[in-house]
């Protein structure tokens, strides 16, 4: 069933709406994007694969997904949980906890690195802390996994809320009714609807802490095939003047965002298909 | 049987309930984990900021490099996000008043910055725009440079902040549908009344949400515009770009003098996205399923 590409409709504004949509959406992102592509489509597949398949490059790249999937996952785990204190508890300080959540997403990636740096440091209020048990964080991989569980708090609660909210009390009270446990009900009845919106969650805030780099240098010490992230590598090249690694390495990033973007989206058709929503 | 024991209170707790124990439990950790995460660093900020007194913090952020920086965050902020608002509201026009095809793969498009890395955003206006492209050669040519130079901080800010107002006004005006735009344009108003006086008063909130995320990205984005803009001191240097520099060179106050502005930026924006959500909740998309 093949339809006309734009209905006709008696709203105005098409050509003019179309029209912006379109030149802006064009000149700021799709042509860029398309200047990447082209550049790598220019260096070659081979080229791709020399400039990438170095030890430096690969290092970063397994840092920056490796680090990024644990810091996701300790997300998943207390985003959930905040998100269940927040719809279901009432306690003093509640707004105030809600409104934290968001201050991730609010605060810039540059002061949040710096005021992390500043905590874990050596002489730093938690620095000095984990220093006394022999436990360096700031200039390890450890402090670029605190940038990273940082940047990411938000999704998973957020995306969790609203499916919380909408959880009838019926069900619950249906699972007690027939003898479940509190427990029982909580890891069979509630997860269950829970799992797909906790999941795009996961996966956003993966996304977001492969691609991080304000928050993480001042605080990863940067150091070759130790604790250098793939962003930064891209940025040692562009200073470099080396504009084909640069591509190269920005390729092999943004195909794996749009793997996880393709991920996010199926996780979507999968939970729409089995539960109705998203 | 005693009158005793039948007095004796019983509390019950709903079978929908955790324990008691079990509910304070998990807001101690969900108290103590933001407590790590999120407060102690903003106050860090502060602490750090006012390490020499108010008066140093003060002077630091008087200083040319802070005022300059601060001048072309506001500058940046001030071009970007209008051009984005008015992106937008086009694409949410565009996208809910119209059938077309594609229009699942149009707002996937959309959303393509939010999943891009900063860096590579600034990599690709670089590419696009810088000396050595076809297009960015000939602009520097006749003089109008992009990369490392202000056009360019303005594209990368608008490429990491592209999605915000559309993707909180798509959803509002697909609630709201057509109807009242269609008994306007019945009435015999022209196309733009019925957009001034019928659907702006209908998504003014949500706009307002989606400016106001938009804007605070906009003033702190770091990883894009740190690639396009060659941090030239007094030219290019943004605010998150000075506080890099500052830091780098050991001048901690003055770095985080200009932080802690940028962290009452964030503060303020979460106080009126709060109020927002409170005053406005049915009227905005973030506070409902979509």
């Amino acid at each position: 069933m093949k339809g006309p590409v734009i209905h006709r409709s008696p709203m105005p504004g098409l050509g003019l709406s179309m029209g912006i949509t379109l030149t802006m959406l064009s000149i700021v992102v799709l042509l860029p994007i398309g200047a990447l592509l082209l550049k790598g489509a220019n260096y070659g597949l081979a080229g791709i694969w020399e400039t990438v398949n170095r030890e430096r490059v690969w290092a970063a790249l397994f840092l920056s997904f490796r680090l990024s999937l644990f810091a996701a996952l300790l997300n998943l785990v207390f985003g959930v949980l905040l998100a269940w204190v927040l719809v279901r508890y009432r306690f003093p300080g509640r707004r105030l906890l809600d409104a934290a959540v968001d201050l991730p997403f609010a605060l810039p990636t540059a002061v949040a690195g710096i005021a992390l740096t500043a905590l874990y440091a050596p002489r730093g209020f938690f620095g000095q802390l984990a220093a006394e048990i022999g436990w360096k964080i700031a200039y390890t991989q450890w402090g670029i996994f605190i940038a990273l569980v940082f940047v990411g708090l938000p999704f998973v609660a957020r995306t969790v809320q609203p499916v919380i909210e909408e959880i009838e009390r019926e069900v619950e009270e249906a699972s007690a009714t027939l003898g479940a446990s509190r427990l029982h009900t909580l890891r069979h009845v509630i997860l269950p609807m829970l799992l797909p919106a906790a999941l795009t969650g996961f996966a956003l805030a993966l996304a977001r802490a492969v691609g991080e780099y304000g928050s993480v240098i001042f605080i990863a010490g940067n150091i070759p095939l130790v604790t250098e992230i793939a962003p930064l590598l891209i940025i040692i090249q562009l200073e470099e003047f080396n504009y084909d690694a640069a591509a190269a390495i920005g390729i092999a990033m943004l195909l794996i965002s749009f793997a996880m973007l393709l991920a996010i989206n199926l996780i979507q058709v999968w939970s729409r298909r089995r539960i109705g929503y998203v | 049987m005693s009158d005793a024991s039948l007095a004796k209170p019983v509390r019950f707790r709903a079978a929908t309930e955790e324990s008691p124990a079990t509910r304070w439990a998990l807001i101690t950790v969900a108290f103590a984990g933001l407590a790590i995460l999120v407060f102690a660093p903003l106050i860090a900020v502060f602490v750090e900021a006012l390490a020499d007194g108010v008066a140093a913090s003060l002077k630091s952020l008087a200083s040319p490099d802070a005022r300059d920086a601060i001048r072309l965050t506001l500058t940046i902020a001030a071009i970007s996000v209008p051009l984005n608002a008015i992106f937008g509201i086009a694409a949410a026009w565009f996208i809910t008043k119209f059938d077309f095809r594609g229009k699942a793969f149009l707002i996937t498009l959309i959303d393509l910055p939010f999943s891009v890395s900063p860096v590579v955003a600034g990599l690709c206006i670089v590419l696009m725009f810088g000396a050595n492209s076809a297009i960015g050669g000939w602009l520097v040519a006749q003089g109008y440079p992009i990369v490392f130079a202000m056009p360019g901080i303005i594209l990368a800010t608008m490429f990491v902040t592209f999605p915000f107002v559309a993707r909180e006004l798509i959803p509002v005006m697909i609630e709201q549908g057509r109807a009242e735009e269609e008994a306007a344009l019945t009435l015999g108003a022209s196309g733009w009344r019925t957009f001034w006086t019928v659907t702006l008063p209908n998504i003014r909130w949500a706009l307002l949400y989606g400016v106001l995320l938009c804007n605070a990205r906009a003033m702190g984005e770091f990883g894009a515009v740190a690639v396009v803009s060659g941090k030239i001191r007094g030219e290019t240097a943004t605010m998150p770009t000075t506080i890099e520099m500052l830091y780098q060179e050991y001048l901690s106050v003055a770095a985080f003098s200009l932080a802690a502005v940028l962290a009452l930026l964030a503060l303020v924006t979460l106080l009126l996205k709060t109020a927002l959500e409170i005053r406005h909740a049915d009227q905005l998309a973030a506070t409902h399923r979509h």
